[in-house]
């Protein structure tokens, strides 16, 4: 067991645990905050991995920017509780059922094969999955998707504010 | 020194813990939450095998993820506001205009 290891295992636990809070807590405010725990452990995984950038990114646009809007909508909305109703009551067992089946599926395949690549170094290249290395790679070999990732912003931006536009006080055009 | 093989099952794991989300709550906003569960796993996955392969595309991969899921939140986020308007409610089994 090193360092490595005993690290891994225990972010393991907190974002598996932080998963199912999110999916099992009634209150959507407190299915947000377990988010928000759950996006800050998965940065950390990326620490451990090599990538400081991605894990930066990871913190202000998921944690931050994303689970903000979330959180701001669940308040306008004041929907932080729905009220119980009947609902289709074979589901729930049903999808427990399948994800189980699902889950042992998936570890089985993962642990029976042959490991896909060897271990992860803790000691990558000195920039490796740093700003100016992603940066380098990001405006030369990715520069088309980059730019087309610039009309898909503003795409989004002209949809959200087309979708939330109040037509009966706006309806001079 | 961790195996690959542990990160993709942990990525795994929250995929189907997202899944789970998706098929078992009926709170709109919280469906849309294990979808980003479901992403966030993805990633996971991605940084793992770049750093396995010693090699900084995926993680190119994952920077561009995280641009479609912010542009899905702000749509996605009005598309419920504005349903919550017609509707008053967001629970997605009252949902169902289009049934005949």
């Amino acid at each position: 067991m090193t360092v490595d290891l005993i690290l891994f295992l225990i972010l393991a636990a907190v974002a598996i645990a932080t998963a199912l809070g999110m999916l099992l807590s009634r209150n959507a405010v407190y299915s947000a905050l377990f988010l928000v725990l759950n996006f800050a452990t998965v940065a950390v995984f990326y620490l451990l991995l090599g990538a400081p950038f991605i894990a930066l990114t990871q913190v202000t646009v998921y944690a931050g920017a994303i689970m903000v809007l979330f959180l701001f909508v669940i308040m306008l909305l004041g929907t932080e509780e729905l009220p119980k109703g009947e609902g289709l009551n074979w589901q729930k067992p049903m999808a427990v059922i399948l994800a189980v089946v699902l889950m042992v599926e998936a570890t089985f395949l993962i642990f029976v094969q042959e490991p896909v690549a060897d271990l992860i170094s803790n000691s990558p290249s000195a920039d490796f999955g740093g700003p100016r290395a992603i940066g380098e790679l990001l405006f030369s070999r990715y520069l088309l998707p980059f730019e087309v990732t610039s009309i898909l912003l503003l795409v989004a931006m002209v949809g959200a504010i087309v979708l939330t536009l109040n037509k009966k006080e706006g309806g001079q055009k | 020194m961790v195996p690959v093989n542990y990160y993709i099952a942990l990525s795994a794991i929250l995929f189907i813990i997202g899944a789970m989300g998706v098929l078992v709550r009926r709170n709109a906003l919280i469906i849309f939450m294990s979808v980003e569960l479901m992403l966030n796993a993805a990633n996971v996955a991605l940084v793992a095998f770049s750093s396995a392969n010693n090699s900084l595309d995926g993680q190119i991969f994952v920077f561009f993820i995280m641009t479609v899921a912010a542009a899905e939140v702000a749509v996605g986020l009005a598309l419920i506001v504005a349903i919550f308007r017609s509707k008053n409610s967001i629970n997605v089994d009252e949902i169902n205009m289009l049934k005949g």
